[in-house]
C-alpha cells in the first residue's frame, strides 16, 4: 500500500460522530500510519452479505467525511451456487483525504471469504497489497471447487502479498456462543466480524453501524446483538492481534468539499429523489409506470415509499404498459415517468413514438446494463445511446439527457423534467449500473435552490377563426419553443382527440396530406433541435490540442485519467456531455478548435459516430464493453497514445 | 339515468351545468366508417345515453387502441386519445388511476382487445381499475382488410387463411369472467334499447366493465351475426339474461336453462310443466363466476347458437383506482404531508464548515 502522508486538514468538520476517530484510540498502542487514500474490495458468495458489509462500510466512511466512490459487482443470480466463481460478489470502496473520482482501479486491500473470491479478485491486486482471507473455507474441496490443486495460502503463490490469515468463521462463532444460536446462524455474522476488523484498521466510527443493526433486526433482537457482538468482535481481534500491527487514519476531506451538509447517495437514489423534487418543483404529482427490471427496479422501489408526496407508481403487468399507464396519466396532467432498462426500452419503442406524437411530457428512464437482449444484467454499459436516440420507426426525436456520477443523478432528473415540461416531449434520461448501484457523498441541496419547473395549463381557447370564433387548437404552437398547449381533461371548452395518426397543423385533426406531414416531421425536429441547454464547458488550463469528450457515467475514470496525465505534465483537454440531443450549440466549434478528439465510451462507439455524422471531426474512438467501468490508469494510457499518435 | 348511487365512484366526476342532448356529444369530425358499418349504429347509441348520464363532458375521455373501432374517439365531442394497437387499457389505467375526478371509457375490438393487447385487457380486469371497456366484436380483422381474429370461428376462409384458419377462437366474455372481472356483459349493435340499457348498468359499475358488443362488419364479415339479429331465427338463437328471471327463450319461451344435477354444467330443455321449477333464475350478482361462465359457454362458438346477451356478471370488488387513492392518504395521515428537505437531508448526514 502507497503511503502518502496527506497535509494536514485546514477545516473543520463538525457532525454527531465527530468523536468516534478520538475512540479509535482508545488502548491503541500501535503504529498508525496516515494515508490519503485507500481501496477496499470486500469479496464474497453472494450470500455471504458482502454488498451489506460494503455498504455499511461506505456509511461509516461518509458519516467520517472522507469523500468516496463504490463499485458494487455481483452476479445475476439471487444465490449463485456456493463456492464457485460465478457466484463471487464483490463491493470496492475507494476513500480519500481529497476529492476522488473513481472507485478505483486496483484494491490496496482484498478481504477474501473464501477460495472464489481469492481467486476472483487475485488479479486485481497489485503485488504489495494487502489480502485478509478467511482461513476456515480454505479447505480442499472448496479449493477444489475453484481449481486450486493446493492451497494458495501455502504454495506461495501469494508471496509479494501481505496476507493476514484469519478463521474468520471460527473466531465469529466463538464470539457468539454465549448467543445460543445454531453454528449456521453464528456463522452468518462473519460479515460483520470481517467490518469490525476493516472498521478498526482505518479508524472508521461504529456507532453508525451499531444502531443499523439494532434498527435492521429490531424485530429479532438476539440476531441483532449477536451481530453487533461479532461486529465488536472483530473490531478488538484487529486491536489485540499482532498480525495487525499497523493501522490507518485517512483524514476527512474537508478541502474537497464546499461548504454544507453532506450525504452519502447512490444514483438510483439521487435519481428517485429528483424525481420526487422535480414533482414539487413542478407542483404536479408524480405517475411512475414501471415494471420490474435490473438494475431499475430500485427507483420503484424507492418511489413507492414516498406516497406522501402524492406519488403514484404502478407496477405494471409488462413493459409496454408501464410506459401506457405513464403516458395515460401524462394527458391527465401528471408528471410521469417510466423507468426500465436496455431491453425495457425495446418494448417501449412504439410508446415512445406514440408519446412524440402526441408531444406530452414523459420521462423515461433507462439505467443501462450489458446487452443485446438479456445481456449482463447487472453490469453497466453505455449502449443503449443510439437506441434512446433513433429506436423507433419514423422520424422520432427525443430529447436526451446523461448524469455523469451518482450523486449528478438528482440533477439529470430535474433537467430531463424541465425538458419534457418546457417543451411537451418525452426524454430520455440514460443512467447505468455503475451510478446506478455506484455512491458518493452528495451536498445536500436546498429546496428553495432548487429549478421552478411550473407549467401552465392551457384554460381556454387559442385560436380565432375566419368567421371570428374562438376555438382551442391543440397543435397550435408556441412561437419560442414549439410546444404544444397541455390541455387537461377536465378543462371545459378544451375538448380534443388527439392521436398517432399524423395530425393537421394546428387543429391536430387527423390529416393524411402530404405537405401537412412534411411540416409536422420537420417542426417536429426543430422542436427538439431547438431545445436550450447550456452550452459544452471545456477544462483546458494548458492549451492543448487533444480533447477527450465523454458523456454519462465515463465522468469519473475520464477526468482520474485527466489528472494522472497533467500530473506527468502533458496538456490535455476535457469536455463533458450531459445533452446528448441535441448537442450543445457550441459543441461545433470546440470540436473544431483540437486538432485531435478521443471519446471514450462503454459501448462500441455510438456518442462517436452521432459527432463525426453531424460535426464531420475526425473522432477517434477508445471503447470498452466488458460490464465494468474504465480504470483510470489504462484509460490515462489510452489518452497519452492518442496524444502521442 | 337518475342520480348515481350515493356511493357510487361517479359521485367523484364533477356533473354537467346544463342538461345535454346527443349533439353536444357529436364532434365536428366526419365520421369515416364504411357505409352500413355496425360501428355507426353503437356510435350513436354512446352519445344517445351520453346526456342521460349527466356528466360534464370534458371530465369525460374515449381512449382506443387501432382499428375500425378505435376511430370511435375522434367522433365524440369529449377528451379523447386514439393510441396504438392494443394499449389502450394500459393507458387508460394510467389515466383513471391518476384522476379519478374522470369517466375514462375504452373502445376496442376483437383484434386490439383479445390479440395485441390481451395481456392488457387482463390485467384491467383483474385489477378493476374503474374503467368502461366496450369491445366490438366483429370476429374480422376489418382495418387491415379481412384477416381472420382472435374470434373468428376456426376454419374460417380469409386471405390470410385461404385453407381456413386453425385456431380455436376466444369467447370474450368467458375470458373476462376469467380473468377476475366483476362486469361483464354482451350486447348487440342493432338492438339499440339492449346496448344502452347495458351501458346504463356497466356506467352505474365501480371499476371494471366489460362490454362485448356484437358488431357487423358488411364489408368483410358481413351476417356474422344474423343468426341473432334476423327475426325468425333469433328467438331459437339469443338466451336474453335479465337478473332475477328465469333463463328462458326460445318461441314462446318453451326452452330454458336448467343446473344438471348430475355433473353441475348447465344444458338447455324444452320447458315443462315438470321442470319449470328448475328453470334457473339468472343471477347477475352471484358471488362466484361460475355460473355465468357456464352460462357463456352455452353459445355455439360457429353458429353462436343459444348467445346469451346481457349482463352476465356484476358484483362489487374494491376498486384499483380507489385503493391507490386510499394508501396515498393514509401514508399522508401516518408520515405526514411529504417534506422535500428532510426527504432530501435523510438521517445520515455530515457538515463542512468553511
Amino acid at each position: 500500500m502507497t503511503s502518502q502522508v496527506s497535509s494536514e486538514a485546514g477545516e473543520a468538520l463538525l457532525g454527531e460522530q465527530r468523536s468516534a476517530p478520538a475512540e479509535a484510540h482508545r488502548g491503541t498502542e500501535k503504529e498508525v500510519r496516515r494515508l490519503d487514500r485507500v481501496i477496499i474490495r470486500f469479496a464474497g458468495d453472494s450470500g455471504d452479505g458482502m454488498q451489506l458489509t460494503g455498504d455499511r462500510f461506505t456509511s461509516e466512511t461518509a458519516s467520517f467525511g472522507n469523500d468516496l466512490s463504490t463499485l458494487p459487482n455481483f452476479p445475476a443470480e439471487i444465490r449463485a451456487p456456493a463456492g464457485t466463481l460465478p457466484g463471487v460478489s464483490s463491493f470496492q470502496l475507494h476513500f480519500a483525504d481529497h476529492d476522488i473520482l473513481t472507485p478505483g482501479d486496483a484494491p490496496n486491500v482484498l478481504v477474501a471469504m473464501n477460495p472464489a473470491a481469492l481467486k476472483a479478485n487475485i488479479g486485481d491486486v497489485p503485488r504489495g497489497g494487502e489480502i485478509i482471507v478467511n482461513t476456515d473455507e480454505f479447505a480442499k474441496r472448496a479449493m477444489a471447487k475453484v481449481g486450486y490443486a493446493q492451497s494458495p495460502l501455502e504454495d506461495g503463490s501469494l508471496d509479494g502479498y501481505r496476507v493476514h490469515p484469519v478463521p474468520l468463521t471460527t473466531l465469529t462463532v466463538e464470539a457468539l456462543k454465549e448467543f445460543g444460536l445454531s453454528r449456521k446462524e453464528a456463522e452468518r455474522s462473519k460479515n460483520m466480524f470481517a467490518l469490525g476488523l476493516l472498521s478498526w484498521m482505518y479508524h472508521r466510527p461504529t456507532e453508525g453501524t451499531e444502531a443499523f443493526l439494532r434498527s435492521k433486526f429490531a424485530k429479532k433482537p438476539q440476531i441483532a446483538e449477536a451481530n453487533v457482538a461479532a461486529f465488536r468482535a472483530g473490531w478488538n481481534f484487529g486491536e489485540t492481534t499482532e498480525d495487525f500491527a499497523v493501522s490507518y487514519e485517512i483524514a476527512p476531506a474537508t478541502r474537497a468539499f464546499p461548504t454544507g451538509t453532506y450525504r452519502n447517495i447512490s444514483g438510483n437514489l439521487a435519481l428517485s429523489y429528483g424525481l420526487v423534487a422535480a414533482s414539487k418543483q413542478a407542483a404536479l404529482p408524480l405517475y411512475l409506470g414501471s415494471y420490474p427490471i435490473t438494475p431499475a427496479s430500485d427507483i420503484l422501489h424507492e418511489l413507492s415509499r414516498h406516497k406522501n408526496f402524492g406519488v403514484r407508481t404502478f407496477q405494471a403487468e409488462d413493459e409496454i404498459a408501464g410506459i401506457g399507464a405513464a403516458l395515460g396519466a401524462a394527458f391527465g396532467g401528471s408528471l410521469a415517468v417510466t423507468t426500465t432498462s436496455g431491453p425495457g426500452v425495446a418494448l417501449k419503442s412504439e410508446t415512445i413514438g406514440l408519446a412524440v406524437s402526441l408531444e406530452l411530457p414523459l420521462l423515461i428512464v433507462d439505467i443501462q446494463r450489458g446487452g443485446p437482449s438479456t445481456g449482463l444484467p447487472t453490469k453497466t454499459e453505455q449502449a443503449d445511446l443510439l437506441q434512446a436516440m433513433y429506436g423507433r420507426n419514423g422520424e422520432a426525436p427525443v430529447p436526451i439527457v446523461a448524469p455523469k456520477t451518482p450523486a449528478d443523478c438528482f440533477d439529470a432528473a430535474l433537467e430531463a423534467a424541465r425538458i419534457a415540461l418546457t417543451y411537451r416531449t418525452p426524454v430520455f434520461l440514460l443512467s447505468d449500473g455503475y451510478l446506478a448501484n455506484g455512491s458518493e457523498p452528495w451536498r445536500i441541496p436546498e429546496v428553495a435552490d432548487l429549478p421552478d419547473l411550473r407549467t401552465a395549463f392551457a384554460t381556454g381557447p387559442n385560436h380565432t377563426q375566419a368567421d371570428g370564433t374562438e376555438v382551442f387548437w391543440p397543435y397550435k404552437r408556441d412561437p419560442e419553443t414549439l410546444a404544444r398547449p397541455w390541455a387537461v381533461p377536465g378543462t371545459p371548452g378544451l375538448e380534443h382527440r388527439i392521436g398517432g395518426i399524423e395530425k393537421q397543423d394546428g387543429t391536430g385533426n387527423i390529416s393524411y396530406d402530404p405537405a401537412n406531414h412534411e411540416l409536422m416531421v420537420r417542426t417536429r425536429q426543430a422542436k427538439v433541435d431547438g431545445i436550450e441547454v447550456p452550452a459544452v464547458e471545456v477544462d483546458d488550463p494548458d492549451g492543448a490540442s487533444t480533447l477527450v469528450l465523454g458523456w454519462g457515467s465515463t465522468y469519473g475514470p475520464i477526468t482520474a485519467a485527466v489528472r494522472r496525465i497533467r500530473r506527468e505534465g502533458g496538456p490535455i483537454a476535457q469536455a463533458h456531455l450531459r445533452h446528448l440531443n441535441p448537442f450543445p450549440k457550441n459543441l461545433g466549434e470546440v470540436l473544431a478548435r483540437y486538432e485531435k478528439v478521443v471519446i471514450p465510451e462503454m459501448n462500441l462507439g455510438q456518442l462517436a459516430t452521432l459527432v463525426r455524422a453531424k460535426y464531420l471531426v475526425d473522432a477517434r474512438s477508445h471503447t470498452q464493453v466488458n460490464g465494468m467501468p474504465f480504470k483510470a490508469e489504462q484509460l490515462a494510457a489510452a489518452l497519452k497514445e492518442a496524444i502521442d499518435a | 339515468m337518475p342520480e348515481p348511487r350515493t356511493d357510487s365512484l361517479l359521485h367523484l366526476v364533477p356533473r354537467a351545468q346544463a342538461g345535454q342532448s346527443m349533439k353536444d356529444f357529436k364532434s365536428d369530425q366526419e365520421v369515416r366508417w364504411c357505409p352500413g358499418c355496425g360501428d355507426y349504429a353503437v356510435l350513436a347509441a354512446v352519445q344517445g345515453f351520453m346526456p342521460e348520464l349527466g356528466l360534464a363532458k370534458e371530465n369525460i375521455v374515449f381512449v382506443s387502441g387501432i382499428g375500425c373501432s378505435s376511430r370511435f374517439p375522434y367522433y365524440m365531442n369529449t377528451y379523447g386519445m386514439h393510441s396504438i394497437h392494443g394499449r389502450a387499457p394500459a393507458i387508460a389505467t394510467g389515466l383513471a388511476t391518476s384522476r379519478r375526478d374522470l369517466s375514462v371509457w375504452v373502445v376496442t375490438g376483437d383484434g386490439d382487445a383479445l390479440s395485441i393487447g390481451g395481456n392488457h385487457l387482463i390485467h384491467a380486469l383483474r385489477r378493476n381499475v374503474n374503467l368502461k371497456i366496450l369491445l366490438f366484436n366483429n370476429r374480422i380483422y376489418g382495418l387491415t382488410k379481412g384477416q381472420y381474429s382472435p374470434t373468428s370461428e376456426v376454419g374460417k376462409i380469409t386471405k390470410s387463411t385461404p385453407m381456413g384458419s386453425l385456431d380455436a377462437p376466444f369467447n370474450p366474455v368467458s375470458l373476462a369472467l376469467g380473468a377476475e372481472a366483476t362486469f361483464v356483459a354482451r350486447t348487440v349493435d342493432s338492438d339499440r334499447k339492449h346496448l344502452t340499457e347495458v351501458l346504463r348498468q356497466a356506467a352505474d359499475h365501480d371499476g371494471t366493465a366489460l362490454v362485448e358488443i356484437y358488431q357487423n362488419c358488411n364489408i368483410f364479415n358481413d351476417g356474422a351475426f344474423e343468426a341473432l339479429k334476423d327475426k325468425d331465427r333469433a328467438q331459437e338463437a339469443v338466451i336474453r339474461l335479465e337478473h332475477g328471471q328465469p333463463i328462458r327463450f326460445g318461441t314462446g319461451l318453451d326452452k330454458g336453462v336448467v343446473r344438471d344435477p348430475a355433473t353441475g354444467d348447465l344444458e338447455v330443455v324444452t320447458v315443462t310443466p315438470e321442470n319449470e321449477s328448475r328453470i334457473l333464475v339468472h343471477d347477475a350478482h352471484a358471488a362466484s363466476p361460475t355460473t355465468a361462465f357456464a352460462l357463456s359457454r352455452l353459445a355455439d362458438p360457429d353458429t353462436l347458437h343459444r348467445t346469451p346477451i346481457g349482463v352476465l356478471r356484476s358484483v362489487g370488488r374494491p376498486v384499483y383506482d380507489t385503493l391507490m387513492a386510499d394508501q396515498l392518504d393514509r401514508a399522508v395521515a401516518q408520515q405526514g404531508e411529504g417534506d422535500l428537505g428532510r426527504l432530501l437531508a435523510g438521517n445520515d448526514t455530515w457538515t463542512v464548515v468553511g
